[in-house]
Parts: structure tokens; sequence; C-alpha cells
């Protein structure tokens, strides 16, 4: 037995794997329960803003509203329409999530807490975020009803439309931190001024068009018209019940979280401390992590609670005609500074 | 940066970053102006079209190359861009009456035209093969956009549609051959593919065949022909006057390129190909002809032909013959633009008329333009003393001096046989009822036409400037 | 090693199998969804190769942007695809037969003369091992290849007017809005306080002009 634990296939393989295994799953539970927790404090937060109470039966304030919902999704039947496309129907939800999902696999939580650390983390996430746009369209068309698919056709438009200007900003923050790697990016930003050395101040302009690209990206309010009520019912939800749509929902959620984590890595310092003296340095890495996204989070639930949904063309305005010029724009500023000041990453 | 230093300089460039840059600040201006300003920005592309030309003689002389001998002037190139860019501007030119129109006012049409300039010039210059694949899909996709301009016109859609996928099948056989050259030697630049490729190995002949099929197709050789009939006759007629001329010389001339400093090594391979492929265009050219009805689809295979009979002078493979291929290719533009400017002359009460019949009578009805057609015809069909029978007298005499007797008679042959359908026109020109007056023919339909017209009339008189440019150019390229 | 070996199959094999798939397939969607399968597989064998900032791009531009449009067009089309394909076994002997005639043309060239070996060696610009393949791409294609990259940007650019040009109608009927004219509205322009005298009514209703 001490031979095989010393063997090679033991250290170079089977071990790694089985700490990797165990750093995914870990990652997930925890990840999993996080996005639980927001998805109350949405509702929370929405039903403070219209001064509600919001869900408080289920548990103490009603912390465990969101795992009650869990097992009423889990236990209920789930519905397939007779005209749908059965497998592309069912594939959809699996989809959505498992590609939101996905996307953790590169995000660093802590230094060195990350599962998989490449030098593409970047475009890795942007690349799923780009193609979580299946899940929706796919949803859509298996449906073969009509609000679903006019909300797919709006979605697909909207999400290539707005990951064009995220792609610039995404850019900008590459170009002065001048490595496409997540860790490394954080690193870049860990200066003596703390919270004001994070990209954040430097390219406000860039956070704040990356805030409401996010916002389009994951179909979140005031962008939300692929679900719309008013026009499309549920949007590509309709024809869903049960697991299928619990899945579509937590992909959803995790894609929002995502997008929050990544604001949190591009423009506020990961798990770097507001003011890097003690005591601050004290408090672990992931707590500053886990309060940025948090604090981002909310930003975009308060959009939800305060602003009233775009209409299709305005959305569509805003997109190729307000945030592509500007991101190009500061694209080209940004590229100038760094060139002419000699401030580019070596 | 020492990329000047490295062999990065802007100045052999400068022609078409010239044309470029003058092409989006026309964009610019028409974006902003609207349509109504489509007259001003169709002259002003002339302009800068001439200008460039100006740029391209005014650049130093001899041999230049930059980015890293991937782009290349020497005087082959400048004997072609000159050439290429005149076709273009007179094309331009001959495409104002059209853009008239209400309905047909697009400022883009200009800037489209000046951007496939922009590619042939690419082309024209091109040293290795990414060079040579990026020109080609710029010169062609401002082509297939052109060719369905006319968009409220379904034979033009379909042009266009027609000549984009199979121009697209065709980038796809190019880059297929590009990428097996590559595999087989190494380098995609021409000088290096020369310096690699002394054997006929299979894979590197595939490549070659593949590469020449890409090529044939943009200049219609026969057995890649297949568009050019239905692309030129559902072309608006100056779009038609447009590919017959400037596209034609720009493929011409990379196939020359190709074929001589890419493939010295090889060249009985690919002289086999070429020797083929002239004996088919010549041969097809002249017999598929003679059934047409329309002038558009007539001349389309004219083109054909005359492609097949450059071809020849290309299949010598020596300095001689590249000259004949340069002094074919610019004669041949000056005919084709002469004669596309009589068929766009051709209108009655306002509408283009395309049948052959049509002309019945031209000589009483207006002799002066009967006149022109005639000898533009003459000259197309190879008849002494006019400009014609010099470009065919110089690729057979190439071609006999290279031992290639029989593709020089079957060139003769196919010659005479192809003087028949052009003869047909100036019989019903001249011998049939007339069928009613033509409008009044537009000035500088009228200028281009007296210009090719002279120039093919009294060519044989002052021969010199074209032969000893031709010569120079021929010489650089060995 | 075995693992790079094991993903080299199963990434190939998937892709081959959805490309198939792509022909093979009855329903049009069908196909454009093994297509992106066959993206999605196509850039693992990018990452085993090393060239993971393809990889990832082949994702983002083809999969995220390129197959979203064709998926779009695709559901739109209303083409009776079995009517399309009655054809399909007339022709399958001769398309065989062409297929096969292509197969053994290929194989005569491939399997008689190998690529070049010494390709890797002649390279003009070789790898750099030292940094990422993002970094070493970046160095030469806005240097060394920066005439390629602008010609392409010119193509583009055509592709685009060209695009315009062939589609873009501007009727004169449709009614357009102007975000700025909108925005710049405000309170005095929209309306207006009146005193009604009872009994009387407005005497002069507003006009529709002063109105807007």
């Amino acid at each position: 037995m001490a031979e095989f634990f010393a063997s090679a296939f033991w250290t170079g393989f089977l071990w790694p794997l089985i700490v990797m295994l165990a750093q995914s799953v870990l990652l997930l539970v925890v990840l999993l329960i996080a996005i639980a927790y927001i998805l109350l404090a949405d509702r929370k937060i929405w039903a403070a803003v219209q001064i509600r109470r919001g869900p408080n039966v289920v548990g103490p304030w009603g912390l465990l509203q969101s795992f009650a919902d869990l097992l009423k999704f889990v236990l209920k039947e789930p519905i397939i329409p007779a005209g749908a496309n059965k497998g592309v129907f069912l594939l959809a939800p699996l989809v959505t999530c498992v590609l939101a999902l996905a996307a953790w696999a590169v995000v660093p939580v802590n230094p060195n807490w990350v599962i998989a650390d490449i030098n593409v983390g970047v475009l890795y996430i942007f690349a799923i975020s780009s193609l979580s746009v299946y899940g929706i369209i796919m949803a859509g068309w298996a449906s073969n009803s009509k609000y679903p698919f006019l909300a797919a056709l709006r979605s697909a438009a909207q999400m290539v439309s707005y990951e064009v200007s995220i792609g610039f900003v995404i850019i900008t923050v590459l170009l002065c931190a001048g490595t496409l790697n997540l860790s490394q990016l954080v690193a870049a930003q860990d200066t003596k001024y703390g919270a004001l050395g994070w990209y954040w101040l430097p390219l406000f302009p860039m956070f704040v068009i990356f805030y409401v690209s996010a916002l389009a990206e994951t179909n979140r309010p005031p962008f939300d018209l692929v679900e719309a009520e008013s026009e499309l019912v549920a949007g590509f939800m309709v024809e869903y019940s049960s697991t299928p749509y619990l899945l579509f929902m937590l992909g959803e959620y995790v894609a929002i979280v995502t997008m929050c984590a990544l604001a949190t890595i591009l423009f506020m310092g990961g798990w770097l401390p507001p003011i890097p003296y003690a005591p601050f340095t004290w408090v672990p890495g992931i707590v500053w992590f886990a309060l940025k996204v948090l604090f981002f989070f909310f930003l975009i639930a308060m959009a939800k609670a305060i602003v009233p949904r775009y209409r299709y063309d305005q959305l569509m305005r805003l997109g190729w005609k307000v945030f592509l010029p500007m991101s190009l724009a500061m694209v080209v500023i940004v590229a100038a500074v760094l060139q002419f000041t000699g401030l580019a990453a070596k | 940066m020492s990329f000047q230093a490295a062999g990065y300089s802007l100045t052999p460039a400068l022609p078409e970053l010239v044309l470029t840059v003058s092409a989006m600040v026309l964009l610019m201006l028409g974006a902003f102006r609207g349509e109504k300003i489509t007259g001003l920005v169709t002259a002003l592309a002339v302009a800068m079209l001439v200008v460039t030309g100006l740029v391209v003689l005014w650049l130093p002389a001899g041999k230049l190359t930059t980015f890293g001998g991937s782009f290349i002037v020497d005087d082959f190139a400048r004997f072609l861009k000159v050439l290429a860019l005149t076709g273009s501007a007179v094309a331009l030119i001959l495409s104002r009456g059209f853009l008239e129109e209400p309905s047909r006012r697009i400022f883009e049409y200009a800037i489209l035209i000046m951007l496939s300039t922009v590619g042939m010039m690419i082309l024209i210059s091109a040293a290795d093969l990414i060079t040579l694949y990026l020109g080609l899909e710029l010169m062609s996709l401002a082509l297939y956009v052109v060719a369905s301009s006319h968009r409220d016109d379904a034979k033009s859609t379909e042009a266009g549609l027609k000549y984009f996928v199979l121009g697209a099948l065709s980038s796809g056989m190019l880059l297929y051959g590009a990428s097996l050259i590559y595999g087989f030697t190494g380098t995609v630049s021409f000088a290096g593919i020369a310096a690699a490729a002394k054997e006929p190995t299979t894979g590197l002949v595939f490549g070659l065949v593949f590469l020449l099929a890409g090529l044939c197709f943009k200049i219609s050789a026969v057995p890649f022909h297949m568009w050019t009939p239905d692309v030129y006759e559902g072309a608006p007629t100056p779009v038609t006057a447009f590919f017959a001329s400037a596209p034609k010389v720009a493929a011409l001339a990379v196939f020359t390129r190709v074929a001589l400093t890419a493939f010295p090594g090889i060249t009985s391979q690919w002289q086999q190909i070429v020797v083929f492929v002239a004996i088919a265009s010549m041969v097809l050219g002249s017999f598929a002809a003679i059934g047409q009805k329309n002038i558009k689809r007539l001349m389309a295979y004219s083109s054909i032909g005359h492609m097949g009979f450059a071809l020849v002078g290309l299949a010598a493979g020596t300095q001689e013959g590249a000259q004949g291929v340069l002094v074919y290719i610019a004669i041949y533009v000056a005919m084709t633009l002469g004669t596309f400017s009589v068929i766009l002359a051709m209108k009655r009460n306002g509408q283009p008329v395309e049948t052959i019949s049509d002309f019945a009578g031209l000589s009483r009805t207006n002799p002066l333009l009967a006149f022109f057609l005639a000898m533009l015809l003459f000259s197309l069909a190879g008849i002494p003393p006019l400009a014609g029978f010099f470009a065919k007298f110089y690729v057979f005499l190439a071609a006999i001096k290279a031992g290639l007797f029989t593709l020089a008679v079957i060139g003769v042959v196919a010659s005479v046989i192809g003087a028949f359908y052009y003869l047909t026109i100036i019989k019903v020109m001249y011998f049939d009822e007339p069928k009613g007056a033509v409008d009044p023919v537009r000035t500088e339909l009228r200028t281009v036409l007296a210009v090719a017209g002279g120039f093919n009339m009294l060519f044989f008189i002052y021969p010199a400037p074209l032969i000893t440019a031709a010569t120079a150019a021929a010489k650089s390229l060995f | 090693m075995i693992l790079p070996a094991l993903f080299f199959y199963l990434f190939a094999g998937i892709c081959v199998a959805s490309a198939v798939m792509v022909i093979a397939s009855r329903n049009p969607v069908h196909s454009v969804l093994f297509l992106i399968l066959a993206f999605v597989n196509a850039s693992g064998l990018f990452v085993l190769l090393g060239a993971e900032f393809l990889a990832m791009i082949l994702v983002v531009v083809y999969v995220g942007a390129v197959a979203v449009l064709f998926l779009f067009v695709i559901m739109m089309l209303d083409v009776d695809f079995a009517e399309l394909r009655q054809g399909f076994l007339e022709y399958l002997p001769v398309g065989l037969l062409i297929g096969a005639v292509f197969l053994a043309e290929l194989l005569l060239v491939a399997g008689g003369w190998a690529i070049n070996p010494a390709l890797v060696k002649t390279a003009v610009a070789p790898i750099p091992a030292d940094i990422t393949n993002t970094e070493a791409l970046g160095l030469v294609l806005y240097t060394r290849y920066i005439h390629y990259f602008q010609i392409s940007g010119i193509v583009l650019l055509v592709a685009m007017i060209g695009a315009i040009v062939l589609t873009l109608r501007h009727k004169p009927s449709v009614k357009r809005q102007d975000i700025n004219v909108q925005n710049a509205r405000t309170k005095a322009m929209a309306m207006e306080v009146r005193k009604v005298a009872v009994g009387q009514g407005l005497q002069d209703p507003p006009s529709r002009e002063a109105a807007e």
C-alpha cells in the first residue's frame, strides 16, 4: 500500500485529481448555499424598497425560504409540452446551469484559492458567459410556443450586443494590468493606495459601463426584456416547470454572482483589503472578496427595485450607439495614456 | 521602434495608404451628407484614383520591398497598378449615368470600387501567399457587393449571390492550395517557395493546382468560367465594365507573379496547366459566344477567350511571354472599356438595350458610334493594324519562341473563329434595317469612347511607350 | 502522458461525430447545435495544443457570436427541409463515388509524402517558450504582421459597407424617434396651465404643435 502512495500514478495523477474534485465540490456547495441567501436577499431588498416585508414565514425572518422553494420545485411534476422538442427542451436548463457553474472554475477568491489558475482566465469567463445565451435560445425554440420564441430572439440579440461592450471594458482593464490571469489581475491592483489603487477609480467610466452591461448580459432588470411579464408572460420560461425551471433560476443567479465576482476582480481589487494596513490586513481575503461581491449584488438588486424596464429599441440604442463607441474610445484613450506615460505593464 | 530599419518602411505602400485613407474620408462624407452627395463622392473618387496613380509613378525607382518582404513594388507592379487604377477610374466615370437615377444614388458604390482597387493593388504587390489571399478577398468582397448593387433587380441580386458563392468556393480552393504549399515548402513567401520548390513533389503540385484553380476563377478562365456570363449579364452594365477591366488586370498580374517568381523551379508543372487552361478558354470563348443574343453575355465569353489568349504568353514562361501578357492586358482593358462605353450609350427612350439585334442599323442612326464600335470589335477580333492584333502578335510570338507551336496554332484558329461573332455584330450594325434612333450619348461616354477608340486605331503608329514599359516590367520579374 | 491522449481522443471523437451529425441530422436546428458542439470540441483540441488564447477566441467569436446568428436565421427560416432532402438518396451513390475518389487522391498525397518535418525550424516567427501565447501572438500581430492585420480590417470594413448597402432601406413612411429630442423635452414644452372659467370651458383648445 505504501508503494502505491509513493507511485507516480498516485502523486502525479490520482491525488491531484482527488484534491481538485474536493475543491470543486467545496466551491460549489459554498456557492450554492450563498446563492440561496442571495436569492433571499434579492427579494428582501426589493420588498424593502417597496416598503413590504418580503418572505418572512419559512424559518426565522424567512431564512429558509429558498430551501422551501427548492423542495417545492424538485417535488413537483415536470411538465413537457406535447409539441416541444423533448431533448433540446430538457437540455436547455442543464446547459444554462452547468455553464454558469463552470465559470467559477477560474475565479480566485483568495490568493491561490482557485481551482484552475489558467492564463486566459478572463477570456474563459467571457467565453462561458457568451455561451449562456444558448440555454435561452434552446429553451425558446424547443418550447414550440410563441412567447418563449420571441423571448429567445430578444435575448440572443441583447446578449450579443452587450457582450461587445463588456469585451471592450475587459480589454481596458487588461491593458492596465498586462495579464489575462485573474489572480495576477488582482495582484496588479495591490498598491499602497488600497481602495484608491483599484481600477474602478482610473477606469470609472468603464466601471459604470461594465455594471450596466452586466445587468443586460444577465437579463436583469431594467433589461429583463427576455422575461418581461407584461409583454411575454415569463419569456423563455413560460413552458417550464418544476426542476427544469429551478435549474434556469439557479443558472441565472449563478451567472449574476459570476458577473459580480468578475466586477470585483476587474475593478474592486478581488480579495485585497480597502486599506492595506492593520487591522484590515488581518481579515482573511475571502471575507473582503465576499463583501465586495455582496456590495455589487446589492447594486444590481437596487437597480431591479428602482429602475423601470427599458423598451427594446432603447436597449439596443444604449448598447450599440452609446456603450460601444464609448468603450471603443476608452480603449484608444487608455492605450494611448499607457503608451505615452510609460505606465504600461511590462 | 526599429521597424523602419528592419524593412517596414511605409513608403512602398504609400499609394495603397493614400487610396484607403481617401476612401474612408469619402465614406464619412457620404455617411454624414447622405445620398445627395453621390455625384461629388464619385468625382472625388475618380480624382483620388488618378492621384494614387501619380503616387505610384512618383515612388522611387527600382525594386522596393516592405513589411518583411511580403509587399513588393517593382516595375511589374507599377505598370499593372497604373493600369488597374486607370481601369477603375474609367469604370467609375462610365457609371456616372447609372448613379444619377434617384433610386440608385448609392455613394458607397464609388467607395467600394476604391477599396476594391486597394485590394487589386495589394494583390499586384503581393510577395507572399497571405498578402495574396488578403488582397484577393478585399478585391472580391467589394466586387460581390457592387454586382448586386442594383438590389431591386432580381438579376442583379442573382448575379451578386452567384458570384459570391462561387467566389467563396474558389477562395477555399486557393486557401487549400496555399496551405498545402506552405506545408510542403515551409514558407509562404514567393522567394522562399522558389528556393524550396526545386522538385515537383506530389504535395507541392497538388497545392499548385489548387492555387492556380483559385486564380483561374478570378480571371474567369475555363474550366472555372461558369459564373462569368450570368454575372456579366445580371450585374448593372457599368459594374460589368468594371468587372471586365481592372479585376482581370490584378488577377492576371498575380497569376503571372506567382507562376514566374514562386515556381520557376517547376515551370514544366504549371506550364501544362496554363497551356490547358489557355486552350480551353480560347476555344470555349470563341465557340460559345457565337450563339449569344445578349451583348453583355457575348462580352463575357469574349473576356473568357481573351484571358485564354493572355495566358498563352504566360505559358511560354519567358520574359517575352510576360511582356506579351502585359501588353495584352493593357490593350484588352482599353478595348473592353471602349466597347462597354458603347454598350452603355445604347439607350432608347431612356431604357438601356442589350440585345445584339438592337444594334441593327446603327450605322445610319448614329454613324460615329457605329464606326467606333466596329473598330473596337475589329480590334477585339485581332485584325491588323488595330491594337488587338499587336496584343495577340506578342503573345503568339513568345509562345512560338518558347517552342509551343501547337498552342500558337490553336490560338490563331480560335482567334479566326472568334472573329466570326465580332463580325456578326458589325454586319448587324451596317447591313440590317435600323430599329430607331438611339438617345444622345452622354459626354463622359463619348470621351471614353474617343480615347479608347483612338488608342486602338493609332496604337500601331507609336507603340513604343507601352512596349518599353511592358519590357521593363517583365524584366523585373526575372 | 496518458491523460492528454485520452482527452485528445475524447475531443477529437466528439468533434468528428458531431460534424457528421451536422450533416446527418434531420432537423436543421439540431444541425446548428451539433455544429456548436463541434466548435467547442475544436477549442478543446486547441487547449491540448497549448494554444489557449485561440481556444477561447474560438468559443467567444464562433460559438458566442457567429453561431448565435446562424441559429437565429435557421430558427426563423420556414423551409421544409424534408422536401429539400428528397433527392438525397438519388444523389447518394454519385456523392459517395466522388467522395471516395477524393479520399483516395488525398490519401495518395498524404500517404506518399509527409509534410515537411523541418517546418517548425523554418518558421519566420518561432513560438517563444517563456511567455504566454496570448503575449506571443500580440508581439508579432501588431509589429511583424501589422499589414495583414490592417488589410483584414479593411476587408471587414468592406463587408460592413456591403451589408449596409444591400440591406438598409430608408422608408420615408416610417416615423423615427430622436432620443435626443425626446430627452430635451421640458415640462414647459409639454404642458401649460390654464385658468378655466366656470361654465365656459376652454375657448381655444391648444394646437397639436404647441402640445408637442
